[in-house]
């Protein structure tokens, strides 16, 4: 058996690249493999902690002083709260000063696409001039034919919101003719390259942007655009547009496939390639094979093609996402983790996985696996299912991600506890 | 599980559903490849459209959404004619790694394409046929290394390549690869075959036809560096993958060489060889391509014993411990490494960075992960060709920046591209393998 090392670690998400650096950080010989390209390009940017206890409660000012309250089981319990500020820190270290937000426990309110503002811990910054909590009027601008932000709509809600500045939208045409529907990718390279443009403007696109949003400029001092400004240099995109305008410039988080989100994941694997960390994407983990006494886990198996290919290590960590990324899978008969089949809680009746109001509490956002306080998933009655297998990420259960504002910081401090206890234990 | 793989709606129990009840996946005729599945997953992210490299630099071109899932549903509608589009596509198949829902792409991508060239492409047009020209370069390539010293002096002649692309649309602004003067079947009988014997280490050589009429050195240093593990090799009887008759939309010119590989290849499997290819293309045709567009006999053992040469070494033997014992001299020059896209889905884009980390005496640097834009044929055709190199352009840029002069890919195209862009030398890992592990 040849592909061999000390940690491998499942899953190239937040959660699989913090256990990977963290084992590396260890002393480990770490491989990292992912099926697909990670999903973090499918999510804001934005790194939250906790935004509102799982009973609803909230924005949370402070996500710190809600953690003791949490119920018995949630992965923050699980971990306490050392492993979210250690998690945090290692975010800060691989950010740097690309995101801000590090300098208060308390959370900042960051607008999205849709006017709503998300309580979140840290975030791009690129956003900072766009916080909520900021009295500052803002124009929020959008572009004729990315039809995902409504900058009229968005602001119109950020008002109602009772946002304690005056918020106004404009539309304008991007000053490059494009096809109906362009790619967000496409507004982000003709601002980072920025030529081409129209020849009143020296062929800067960054300049003509800048006129066409200046006549709509009616005394704000801060401009917020969907956040597609530049993929290779944003910081240079914005710096310019501010010269330009006069004000403050900032992005607004979006949907799929988000530029924050790319920038960050690059950012990441960076960070990976610099640690020494072998990565592998494109085959999906499917099995394993068990030591000899069955409680601990030999290889996991490779399916390449068709062709099974053992990877052989000392300690796993399982970072494939929950029901979204299919680290949970579910069909009519239940719900199972499908590589290494980890017990998932789950009720016996579909009908009782979810709830008949479509923003109600459902039980299916909650289902992962059950870990002990070092992160090894456990069986139906609360045995360790193996010794060298730790989880991490949303493949936990009993939390909501999505309703709590929880899934960076569930993803990078039981990454970083996974990953730092692989890593010792080599 | 997907609606096409459940007999009745998934949120009413069976027992819920009367006799009667309309059945979801009866709505459409059965044909051979069902493909509904595949659309509905898709759950229109969009992340394929930012990843296709076609669309990065084409505006107009809909993109891997619109010609996969989007054109099926509106296919299955209205009949609606496959869109004309679909032939910008590269068939770089970076699609398929992107999807995060296990959407296949690709795979509609063929079949739309066959269907355009079957019903929309006239068969009389210089498109129809210098397409099928290009499909079928193995044939021309067969004919070409009769004469080779011949051939290439004819082939790079400029005004015969001004006439090539005037009258048929190839560009001129490419140079034609050479013949080799001996072909590596030529070299591979000469020398008398396997010189290797063994009862338990066996591989079959699909070598395809660019490293057996145009780079016989890659072939064999594949021979050199598996003898020295120890392999016995068998170069049997093959055709061409199929990867340019895809590419073209001519399934079924890639079936009747996927007939022959098939029968070939499988046939020693069942003898105990696993099947080895040096080009990331023909290993991709072999385990993907093929299980999604044919059904013949056999297909599927072929894919799951496929391997790309290093894979191979990489899985049964200590390749890590044996580079890190071994030294080159290469005068500690860093080599322009570029992931073919086709190494992408099969999860080898990074092997050659790792591999050769912990050899001595060269350093590999990847040259970003950009497509180098020339994807086999499509960039060799005169109207696709300046997108071909503005989609090159960033591998390009990168290329410029490295320290070294001499450029590192599997795929031979991809090599091509590297070249013409560059003027670098470029290398196949399994040569630096040969001069580290067999040579030195």
């Amino acid at each position: 058996m040849a592909i061999e090392q000390e940690v491998l670690v499942i899953g190239g998400g937040l959660a699989g690249i913090t256990a990977a650096v963290s084992a590396a950080r260890a002393g480990a010989d770490v491989r990292l493999v992912s099926y697909k390209q990670p999903t973090l390009r499918h999510a804001s940017g934005l790194i939250d902690v906790l935004g509102y206890t799982p009973d609803g409660e909230g924005p949370l000012v402070d996500p710190f002083a809600a953690l003791s309250d949490l119920p018995e089981g949630h992965p923050y319990e699980r971990v306490g709260e050392d492993a979210v500020r250690s998690g945090l820190a290692l975010f800060d270290d691989f950010a740097d000063d690309t995101y801000e937000g590090n300098h208060t426990e308390r959370n900042a309110l960051v607008p999205t696409q849709g006017g709503r503002v998300k309580p979140t811990a840290r975030y791009p910054a690129s956003a900072a001039a766009g916080l909520a909590s900021d009295e500052r009027d803002a124009l929020l601008v959008g572009f004729e034919r990315l039809v995902e932000f409504d900058a009229p709509l968005s602001a119109d809600r950020l008002n109602a919101a009772g946002a304690p500045f005056r918020a106004r939208g404009a539309t304008v045409e991007f000053p490059v003719e494009l096809s109906a529907d362009p790619k967000v990718t496409r507004f982000a390279h003709l601002l980072d390259r920025d030529e081409g443009g129209e020849e009143s403007q020296d062929g800067s696109i960054r300049r003509a942007l800048a006129q066409r949003v200046a006549t709509h400029l009616d005394g704000e001092t801060r401009v917020g655009f969907p956040a597609v400004l530049g993929d290779d240099h944003p910081e240079a995109v914005r710096a310019d547009l501010e010269s330009h305008l006069g004000v403050d410039v900032f992005e607004v988080p979006m949907g799929p496939p988000s530029l924050p989100g790319l920038r960050l994941e690059e950012r990441l694997y960076d960070a990976l390639d610099r640690e020494g960390v072998r990565i592998e994407t494109g085959n999906p983990v499917v099995g394993y094979e068990a030591g000899a006494d069955g409680d601990w886990v030999a290889a996991v198996t490779v399916d390449r093609n068709g062709a099974t290919v053992p990877y052989a290590a000392e300690q796993f960590v399982l970072a494939t996402g929950g029901l979204v990324g299919k680290g949970i899978d579910s069909d009519r008969a239940g719900v199972e983790e499908p590589i290494f089949d980890c017990h998932v809680a789950h009720p016996p009746d579909r009908y009782d996985w979810f709830d008949d109001d479509a923003f109600g509490d459902h039980r299916f956002a909650r289902f992962g696996v059950d870990p002990d306080r070092e992160l090894r998933p456990r069986g139906a009655r609360g045995a360790v299912e193996f010794d060298n297998l730790r989880a991490a990420g949303a493949v936990l259960g009993n939390y909501d991600f999505a309703a709590e504002k929880s899934g960076s910081g569930v993803s990078l401090a039981t990454g970083t506890l996974a990953g730092r206890l692989a890593g010792e234990t080599t | 599980m997907s609606d096409a793989d459940s007999p009745h709606d998934p949120g009413v129990p069976n027992d819920e559903i009367p006799d009667d009840e309309f059945e979801p996946v009866d709505v459409f005729p059965e044909s051979e490849l069902d493909l509904r599945s595949g659309a509905d997953d898709c759950y229109k992210c969009s992340t394929c459209d930012t990843n296709c490299p076609v669309a990065e630099v084409d505006d107009e071109f809909p993109g891997p959404k619109f010609q996969g899932p989007e054109q099926w549903r509106l296919k299955r509608k209205d009949d609606a004619d496959i869109d004309p589009s679909i032939m910008d596509c590269s068939n770089c198949m970076r699609c398929d790694d992107a999807c995060p829902s296990d959407v296949p792409l690709s795979q509609m991508h063929n079949e739309a394409r066959a269907e355009y060239v079957e019903e929309g492409m006239s068969k009389l047009s210089v498109e129809y046929w210098r397409n099928r020209i290009l499909a079928n370069y193995r044939k021309g390539a067969w004919l070409g290394s009769k004469f080779p010293r011949l051939t290439n002096t004819l082939a790079n002649n400029g005004p015969l390549r001004k006439l090539g692309e005037k009258l048929f649309g190839l560009t001129a602004e490419r140079e034609f690869p050479a013949f080799a003067t001996q072909t590596f079947r030529e070299w591979w009988a000469e020398r008398g075959g396997a010189q290797v014997q063994s009862e338990d280490k066996r591989v079959a050589y699909f070598h395809g036809c660019y490293a057996n009429y145009n780079t016989p050195e890659v072939a064999k240093a594949m021979v050199r560096t598996f003898e020295h593990f120890g392999y016995e090799i068998v170069v049997p009887e093959q055709g061409c993958s199929g990867t340019p008759m895809f590419a073209n939309g001519m399934l079924d010119d890639a079936r009747r060489d996927a007939e022959t590989n098939i029968s070939s290849f499988s046939e020693l499997i069942d003898e105990g060889y696993d099947v080895i290819c040096s080009c990331t293309s023909c290993s991709m045709a072999l385990r993907q391509e093929y299980p999604e567009l044919f059904t013949i006999e056999g297909t599927a053992d072929v894919a799951a014993h496929t391997y790309e040469a290093l894979e191979y070494l990489r899985i049964h033997e200590d390749l890590r411990g044996a580079l890190g014992d071994a030294e080159i001299d290469g005068d500690g020059e860093d080599l322009a490494y570029h992931a073919p896209c086709h190494a992408r889905n099969q999860g080898l884009d990074r092997q050659a960075v790792e591999l050769f980390r912990d050899l001595d005496g060269v350093g590999v640097e990847d040259v970003g992960d950009s497509c180098s834009g020339i994807s086999g044929t499509y960039g060799w055709k005169a109207e696709k060709y300046e997108k071909s190199m503005a989609i090159g352009e960033e591998m390009f840029e990168e290329m410029e920046e490295a320290e070294g002069q001499t450029g590192m890919t599997e795929c031979p195209t991809c090599a091509m591209q590297m070249e013409h862009g560059s003027g670098y030398e470029i290398r196949h890992p399994l040569e630096v393998l040969e001069a580290a592990l067999v040579e030195g």
